[in-house]
């Protein structure tokens, strides 16, 4: 009896010594992570000086680079990057409801990213989360998410998100024979039924900026507001751009885009992919994501993936 | 009545009604260690959650008196919205789940094409789920572009709620007709009423009777699923919760959604519960 007592006991300050070693990487973490926020902010404020922080930079992610090595990283699933999407994926964003098939804005970024942060193909696994599920308190069962969250300051306090992927805007999509294609101004749009998807910045900008006479109706998805459409009970639907060229284009040729929406710069619609709140992640993702934008990556696969066309008119103000 | 085994009894004091004090006292009894289970009870569970390590997290994104203040507006206009649905629903329900019942009541082969539509309909629409029948008639039937057909979604949700819930209460009332004794009916048609009269008169309002606390469990439910037209873009007590927990991820929306939707269902369930009691009471007293 006695012996297993103190056999028990050894294996309970095995056990106790384990957890104090693995927690002491986590009390380094947050030293990394504000080493690596000096780089990110650096040049987007003082794009003059690049010259001159260049060395700094090259040191801190010489510094950094071993914490984001993939064996470094803490995953949800060892080995491997989970990401999360929405059921069902959309196009632009993601082609044919298949992530895996590295077509679509996101999907492509995804694996733009993995490859930058040292990961093959195959070490990326997919997996599908609900918008409810996912921004529920608590742990998540993925590493990234990535649905066209956009970054708000609110969002921001309960979950993490990195740098942005994607800064679009809104437009506004209506039926091409209907009273509201007409429209060249914001004013113009008061009178008329607006519609958008929940948790967008484009109802955002419905409710803030246009203010319409009658309150915007809420959908569950894009799909729901088209349906609302086509049902004639609603005039317009706001989009992200992408989004509203893809729809207008693919999906219901009979409708087309009225125009962009005016916006300042900090009304811009930036996507970010979301993590669980303080997860040191995210740093390494951000440094993946900010080497892609300086070499030009993102903005080759934006053009690869999202239509941009330039004759789109603005509505006036 | 005397308990001369009650060891209460063994002290030699007399009680003129031992028993009935030892009621009492184990009442009172009782109480205490119910009290005091009670608190135990509650002390552990709130100490377990309060201190949680992620409480504050939960805290912070369920019980956040900032968006308490902030979704307040939203939620209480839009959860006026919602009683003035189920108000309003309700009325149509209990009638037209009334015609189906008695459609489905009417005896001879002469009504058997109306008997059989009425089982064809609450077969039907009792097997739509009804988040379905919301969506096919609130996107479905304006989609057809019908002259004169009005397009609003929220007349086409109340519509589908209310042909759902008729087809589930028709068959409450059924069950309340089917109640009343088969006397009833042949003494009523033997006085030469017809079969619709005795209905209308004799079966109808025993019936009611028998199922008012069914109709209004209904009713409660009801109170519940008339938030469901939010799918069709309707701006009601859920879905302002939902917007604001969609912008800032926080959840105390749903907290005070769910508030208010038990400030109105509770006083039902209670007035069910005294109504049943008093029913039952007077029933007794009748046959007593």
């Amino acid at each position: 009896m006695i012996k297993r007592v103190t056999l028990l006991i050894a294996v309970f300050s095995v056990v106790a010594a384990a957890c104090g070693e693995s927690g002491a990487p986590d009390t380094t973490a947050p030293g990394a992570d504000d080493t690596t926020t000096a780089p990110t902010t650096a040049p987007t404020t003082t794009p003059d000086t690049t010259a001159a922080t260049t060395p700094d930079t090259t040191a801190t992610t010489a510094a950094v680079g071993d914490e984001c090595a993939v064996e470094n990283l803490e995953l949800v699933s060892p080995g491997e990057l989970t990401v999360a999407t929405g059921e069902p994926a959309f196009p632009p964003w993601v082609i044919d409801d298949d992530p895996t098939n590295q077509q679509g804005f996101e999907s492509a970024v995804v694996y733009a990213v993995a490859e930058e942060m040292g990961f093959s193909a195959d070490q990326v696994t997919w997996t599908r989360v609900g918008f409810d599920e996912a921004i529920a308190p608590g742990p998540k069962d993925f590493d990234l998410n990535i649905q066209q969250y956009s970054i708000t300051d609110e969002r921001d306090e309960v979950v993490d998100f990195t740098v942005p992927y994607y800064v679009t805007q809104q437009a506004l999509v209506a039926f091409a024979d209907s009273e509201i294609a007409d429209a060249t101004s914001i004013e113009d749009l008061r009178s008329y039924a607006l519609g958008a998807q929940i948790g967008t910045t484009s109802l955002d900008y419905i409710e803030e900026v246009i203010q319409p006479e009658t309150q915007a109706a809420v959908y569950d998805t894009n799909a729901d507001a088209k349906s609302a459409l086509d049902a004639g009970q609603i005039d317009a639907i706001v989009f992200d751009l992408p989004t509203a060229y893809f729809i207008t284009a693919v999906e219901m040729t009979d409708t087309s885009i009225v125009g962009a929406l005016p916006a300042s710069e900090d009304q811009a619609d930036r996507f970010g992919m979301m993590l669980e709140e303080g997860n040191p992640l995210k740093a390494c993702v951000d440094q993946a994501l900010e080497a892609l934008r300086s070499d030009g990556t993102l903005d080759a696969l934006a053009e690869e993936w999202l239509a941009q066309e330039s004759d789109i008119p603005i509505l006036s103000e | 009545m005397s308990w001369p085994s009650a060891p209460s009894t063994l002290g030699g004091r007399r009680d003129p009604d031992p028993g009935a004090r030892r009621a009492r006292e184990e009442g009172a009894r009782g109480a205490f260690i119910a009290f005091l289970s009670t608190l135990v009870f509650v002390g552990l569970a709130l100490w377990a959650i309060l201190t949680s390590e992620a409480w504050p997290r939960v805290q912070q994104q369920f019980f956040n008196p900032e968006a308490f203040a902030e979704v307040w507006p939203a939620v209480i206009s839009g959860f006026w919205l919602d009683v003035r649905m189920f108000l309003g629903a309700e009325v149509l329900i209990l009638f037209f789940a009334l015609v189906v019942a008695m459609a489905r009541s009417l005896r001879g082969p002469a009504f058997f094409p109306i008997r059989a539509l009425s089982v064809v309909f609450i077969d039907l629409i009792r097997g739509i789920p009804i988040i379905l029948l919301i969506l096919i008639l609130g996107f479905g039937v304006p989609a057809l572009d019908l002259p004169g057909v009005p397009r609003s979604p929220l007349f086409w949700g109340i519509a589908a709620l209310v042909i759902s819930y008729s087809a589930y209460t028709a068959e409450v009332y059924r069950a309340g007709i089917d109640s009343v004794p088969e006397s009833q009916r042949m003494s009523a048609r033997s006085l030469g009423l017809t079969q619709v009269q005795t209905l209308r008169y004799v079966l109808i309002p025993q019936a009611v009777r028998n199922v008012i606390p069914a109709l209004l469990n209904g009713f409660v439910s009801l109170q519940k699923d008339v938030s469901l037209v939010f799918v069709l873009g309707v701006r009601e007590g859920v879905r302002e919760a939902q917007i604001f927990n969609a912008r800032t991820f926080n959840y105390t929306g749903y907290i005070v959604a769910a508030l208010l939707f038990l400030a109105v269902s509770i006083p039902v369930a209670r007035f069910t519960d005294w109504y049943t009691e008093r029913d039952r009471r007077r029933r007794q007293a009748m046959s007593a």
